[in-house]
Order: C-alpha cells, then sequence, then structure tokens
C-alpha cells in the first residue's frame, strides 16, 4: 500500500524524524486555516500518488493564509495523470541550501534490504542512477541485523554527507529505519531531505510503502487506506474476501491460483485481437478451494460489472476435483438465480475432469458452454464478447 | 535421480495438526511420501492418525530430527508464526525447509533468508505449492495424481500453472517440478533449479514458468546462456498486468518499465530459450524437444 505524502510524513514524525509543521485539508477553507496556524509563507501541494505533481502544477507557494486558499482552490480537483486531487497538504515553506537523497527498500534481485543515499537530491533519482551512478551509493542491509548508529555512519560517509550535517542525517537514518522496520515498509525514501539555510537537515518530502501482509500486526495501518480511491468493484470483491482487480475490458475472468489467472488474462486478450481487441475485464483468482460460495460470490462480482459481456471461467482441478469444482459451478448459479444474465464459458481440466463436464452437461444451464481447452474456451470468451 | 527430493527423503510437518496441515499430510502420505512427524510444541508426545497410518508429533523441529532423522521440513503455520518456524528449522539444521505459507510479512522472509545465510537449510518458497519427485515423494500441495515419473525438470513461480504444466504433459512426465513461490523473497530461485536440474542425469529438458515482478527471469536468462546445454522451453505469465497493480501473488507486480512480462520473454528468447504463447503451446513446445 503506497501512503500519500501527508499520511508518510505523520508516519515520519511518529518515529522523531523532524519534518516541517503542516497540515491536510479537503477544502480552501481548511487549507486556509491550516495556513494561518502556520503564521508563515506555506506550500500547497496535491495529495496524489504519482510522480509530476509540481510540472502539473500541484504544488504552489502561498506567502498568506488567503493566497493559500486560493492556490488550495486551484488544485483541489486537479487531474494529474488521471489521478483526481482530493486533498492538498498545507505544510510551511522553507528555503533549502542544499538537497539531499535517503531511502531505504527491499532489494528483491539481492534478498536483502539497501539504503541509498545521496547529496545530490531533489533530482529524479532514477535519472541520478542512471546517469551518475557514482553519485548513489548503495549500501546492503542485513534483514537479520538492521541499521544502527554504526551502520548509519557507513551509509552517510559512503554518500560523503558533508561534515556540518553528517551528525543529523546519522540520527536520521536510524530514525528512518525504525520506520522502515518497525512500520513494515517496502519502501521508505526521502527526496529531498534538505539543509536550510540555518544548517538544519529535515524530511521535505516522503514516499512510504507499506507491506500489506503484516497488517496482522499493523490494526492502525487500515485507516491509512484511501478507501474514497478504490473502485467499488473491487471495494465490494474485498469485502467478501476475493483477490481481484479491475481491468479495462470485456470478459470477466475466474480463475484458481495467480498465475493460472494471469495466465488466463493473457489468453483471452491473444484471442481478442482476432475479435475488435477484446480484453479481460478483471483479475479474479478464487484460490486452491473453489468452493461453491466462493464461486457464487466472484460470479456475483463479475455480472455486476456492466463492462462484462462474457464471463470465462478457467479452473484447473488439483487439490479440489474437477466434479467438485462444476457442482460449485451449478450451486453459484442456482444461488445467483436471475442475477446471472451472461453467458458463461467454462473450461476445466485435471482431476476427475469427464465428471466435472458430465455434472455440467447434465445441469444444462441455458448461459453455460463448455470448451475443453484453455486456448479454445479464452477464443469462445472473446467472440462473445465482441 | 531427482532434485531436492528423492525416495529417501524423510519428511516432517511443522503445523501438522492444522486444518492444511492436516489435509496435506494426508495427502502426502497416500502419494508415498515418507511423513515421519510432525511439529507442535503444545501437542509433543500425541500421534495424529491417517487412515491407518499413525504420525508422531514432537516439540521441536531438532527433537523430530534427532527421533526420526528427518531431512525435510514442509512448514504450513500460519504468516504470524512463520518466521519463528522457519528460523527453528534452520537452526535445526534440517537439510530442506519447505514453506508453503502465503501471506507471510516480507520483513519476516529476509529476515529468515538472511538468517539461513552460511547455513546448511535449504528453503524452497514462501508462498508455493511445494515440490514432487513423482513417484518418490511430495513435499507440499501439488497433486501428485496428475502426472508420472518422467524425463522433464520444471521450475515455477506459479502453482496453478504447475499443475496445469504438468498434467498436460503427464504421458511424457517429471524428474521434479519445483514450484519456487509467488512472493518477492523466496529462498531457492529458478537459478537453483536450472543448475540442479543441469546437473541431473535423470532430467533431459526443463520447463521455466515465470510472471511479472522482479527480475529473476532476466538474471535466469544470463544463467541459461552460460551455463545449461540441456534444452528449456519457458512461459512467462502477466502480458496483460497493468502498471502497479499487484495480481494475486505479493510478488507480481509490475513496477515503472520493470518486472514486465515483455522483457523477460526478450531475456528468454535472446538466451536460446523457446517461450510458449500459451501454456498448451508451451507444452507442445516441449513435446517437439523430447517427442512423444
Amino acid at each position: 500500500m503506497d501512503l500519500f505524502e501527508y499520511q508518510a510524513r505523520d508516519l515520519l514524525a511518529s518515529h522523531g524524524v523532524p519534518v516541517l509543521p503542516g497540515g491536510v485539508a479537503e477544502t480552501p477553507e481548511e487549507a486556509e486555516a491550516i495556513a494561518r496556524e502556520i503564521s508563515a509563507p506555506v506550500v500547497v501541494k496535491a495529495q496524489v500518488k504519482v510522480g509530476g505533481r509540481g510540472k502539473a502544477g500541484g504544488v504552489k507557494l502561498a506567502d498568506d493564509p488567503e493566497t493559500a486558499k486560493a492556490r488550495a482552490q486551484d488544485i483541489l480537483g486537479l487531474d494529474i495523470k488521471g489521478h483526481i486531487t482530493h486533498k492538498v497538504m498545507v505544510a510551511q515553506a522553507s528555503d533549502i541550501a542544499e538537497e539531499y537523497y535517503f531511502s531505504y527498500l527491499l532489494d528483491r534481485s539481492n534478498r536483502t534490504f539497501l539504503a541509498m543515499a545521496s547529496v545530490e537530491g531533489g533530482v529524479e533519482i532514477e535519472t541520478l542512477a542512471v546517469e551518475r551512478p557514482e553519485a548513489l551509493a548503495r549500501i546492503p542491509v542485513d534483514a537479520s541485523v538492521g541499521v544502527d548508529a554504526q551502520k548509519a555512519a557507513e551509509i552517510v560517509d559512503a554518500a560523503g554527507f558533508p561534515a556540518e550535517v553528517r551528525d543529523q542525517v546519522i540520527a536520521i537514518a536510524v530514525q528512518l529505519w525504525d520506520v522502515f522496520s518497525k512500520e513494515d515498509a517496502t519502501l521508505v525514501e526521502i527526496n529531498p531531505l534538505a539543509k536550510a539555510p540555518d544548517g538544519t537537515v529535515l524530511a521535505l518530502d516522503a514516499k512510504v510503502t507499506l507491506d500489506e501482509n503484516a497488517s496482522f500486526r499493523h490494526g492502525e495501518h487500515d485507516a491509512l487506506e484511501d478507501v474514497a480511491a478504490a473502485d467499488p468493484l473491487e471495494a465490494a470483491a474485498k469485502e467478501k474476501g476475493l483477490n481481484y482487480v479491475k481491468l479495462d475490458g470485456q470478459v470477466g475472468i475466474i480463475g484458481n491460483g495467480a498465475g493460472l489467472v494471469m495466465s488466463t488474462l493473457d489468453v483471452v486478450a491473444y484471442a481478442g485481437e482476432e475479435f475488435g481487441g477484446v480484453r479481460p475485464a478483471n483479475f479474479l483468482d478464487i484460490g486452491g478451494g473453489a468452493s461453491a460460495q466462493v464461486m457464487a460470490d466472484g460470479l456475483g462480482v463479475i455480472l455486476s460489472d456492466p463492462a462484462v459481456k462474457s464471463v470465462f471461467v478457467n479452473v484447473f482441478g488439483g487439490i479440489t476435483a474437477c466434479d467438485a469444482v462444476a457442482d460449485g459451478i451449478v450451486s453459484a448459479l442456482g444461488l445467483l438465480g436471475d442475477e446471472a444474465t451472461k453467458p458463461l464459458v467454462v473450461r476445466l481440466d485435471g482431476n476427475n475432469v469427464e465428471e466435472g463436464r458430465r455434472i455440467l452437461a447434465e445441469a444444462a444451464h441455458p448461459l453455460v458452454t463448455v470448451v475443453d481447452t484453455m486456448d479454445g474456451a479464452a477464443r469462445r470468451a472473446a467472440e462473445l464478447a465482441a | 535421480m531427482s532434485i531436492f527430493l528423492t525416495e529417501n527423503s524423510k519428511v516432517i510437518v511443522q503445523g501438522i495438526t492444522g486444518s492444511e496441515g492436516r489435509k496435506h499430510t494426508q495427502r502426502m502420505l497416500a502419494s508415498g511420501t515418507a511423513v515421519v512427524g510432525g511439529v507442535n510444541p503444545s501437542k509433543a508426545g500425541q500421534t495424529v492418525d491417517f487412515d491407518g497410518t499413525s504420525v508422531p508429533v514432537f516439540g521441536s523441529v531438532a527433537e523430530a530430527m534427532k527421533e526420526t532423522g528427518a531431512d525435510v521440513t514442509v512448514v504450513f503455520v500460519p504468516p504470524k508464526f512463520a518466521k519463528g518456524a522457519v528460523i527453528e528449522a534452520v537452526d535445526a539444521q534440517i537439510g530442506m525447509a519447505v514453506v508453503i505459507t502465503e501471506g507471510i510479512p516480507v520483513h519476516d522472509s529476509t529476515y529468515f533468508w538472511a538468517h539461513a545465510q552460511g547455513g546448511s537449510t535449504r528453503i524452497i518458497g514462501p508462498n508455493c505449492p511445494g515440490l514432487i519427485s513423482p513417484g518418490r515423494s511430495n513435499a507440499g500441495i501439488i497433486p501428485a495424481n496428475i502426472t508420472q515419473a518422467g524425463k522433464i525438470g520444471l521450475v515455477s513461480k506459479s502453482g496453478t500453472l504447475t499443475y496445469q504444466m504438468m498434467y498436460e504433459l503427464r504421458d511424457i512426465g517429471f524428474s521434479t517440478a519445483v514450484g519456487i513461490g509467488g512472493d518477492p523473497v523466496i529462498g531457492t530461485t529458478h537459478i537453483d533449479c536450472l543448475q540442479a536440474f543441469q546437473d541431473d542425469p535423470e532430467t533431459e529438458a526443463i520447463v521455466m514458468i515465470g510472471e511479472i515482478g522482479g527480475d529473476a527471469e532476466e538474471r535466469a536468462a544470463d544463467f541459461i546462456k552460460a551455463n545449461v546445454t540441456k534444452p528449456v522451453v519457458g512461459y512467462v505469465a502477466g502480458f496483460t498486468a497493468p502498471e502497479g497493480k499487484t495480481m494475486g501473488h505479493a510478488g507480481a507486480i509490475v513496477s515503472g518499465s520493470a518486472g514486465t512480462a515483455a522483457a523477460k520473454q526478450e531475456a528468454l528468447e535472446a538466451a536460446g530459450v523457446r517461450v510458449g504463447k500459451t501454456p498448451s503451446e508451451t507444452a507442445r513446445l516441449m513435446r517437439e524437444i523430447v517427442g512423444g
């Protein structure tokens, strides 16, 4: 889960990382009130989970509360790369003497954590990494050891931070590790980490990504979820405990196992090329069990998607054999009754496949077509959606 | 021969008394696996009965190993306790820990991976279906009755795509099929399995199944180019996955231009791997290579 900047800032502050005073506003009036409280020039920043908001007009300075209100008025509602701005952060504006960069992240390739730091912050770090790799220190962090003051000093010295900020940055590096490890983050990135003219080092902007697998030990993270932005179908699926992602096509997809479902999307998209570019409407993995209730819940969500023209149910009967899956489909259609209105193409393979196909043939549901192969079934489902 | 798991493997189950552990222990036994014990500290000294086979429960992995000579553990314990379970297995120096559990925080898996470095335990998973050497042993949740022993080696991030491929090529059969798991941080990699299959005289050809996210497939392609002389066919899932969305597996996410299926396919093809457009086409490519 990616956090908004204001959420990341609050999380950093709660672990002692120095940040500037500020708050989040959903209306121009709230922005004005925050600016009045700060009683200094402020910066009004669009809260969107996408980069490049400055260039898109989503970051503006304001010298007084009235201007802050006007700037918030401009920015609220702004469409930044397809993300509508619903909130702005109003923070005290800071003069910046120097801009640095600091992050901790998961390094998948090396199966470890990585600290990255540079005294050339404020720019796109991907650009810096390509153009001037020598300016970006990359220090692996052993997950079973972590970052103490000594490790932090190693990182800070590798990046060549100037002597006058060294101790401050070391302290911040330890605090940021605290955020990264205690909050179960997979990314904590400060860009810029800024030195103010008085020499104080502060986190001016932050990106934080939290690991949703760790939610069982972070009940407080639930509140950080952006419920308003969630797709209504995704929200409905989540409520039923379904692993669903909304996509932009016309063929509803249900399958078991993440890999098989991803593969099903691809096979449908290939088949759809023949039928005017028909594409998958969603990802939905109902898991190994594929019980009647889960099948009914899944079909319910997919059939409520107005974009869906046909549904492809693609199940490999392994742990749950095909006869049980077929029973599940028949019962699910029974549970849905009149709500089942779109053609279903079913492909079953694996254990007890003959019995599974026999059950579906016997039920002879008018909406159901059984096709024996995955490629053939994808083609039929695409054709029905064209 | 087979890789990692043989007819001599002695398997214990951590979490044997839970519903998943119990269900799959039953299935492992039914497919001929030597399941010699289970671990649950609060139920030590008891036994669990499976259709006439009585499996003893021990208080710790170390004790189970001492009493039974176990060299493989299959971990079914819930995410909250998985880190502790794997660390216990590593500290007991068991040969292999197969971590089935889905949903382990990545800080925990990265920790137990770091902890296992320099030790003697091969970790498979987490969030994986385990591995099977058909007709010999089955450590995990892969259905044993969809295929048979044979000459193909298979390594895959995905469970059901593994099953699909094993089923499509069931007449030719498999030396070993390894589901390495769909998490961002996993123990045994595509490369580890490719090396083992290359060294296994019984394996004649290899199927490698990847999916979006990370760069494991690209690195495997480099490895194949330099080290694998046996024919390899590949499949990559997730061409239609949008950027920034996690597709079921925690590791299956395209970030910016990194981790795309197209890049993985390109890297594999550049290494001489024939890549199928669909799972069935991939099976056909393998059939062309090994006959049958």
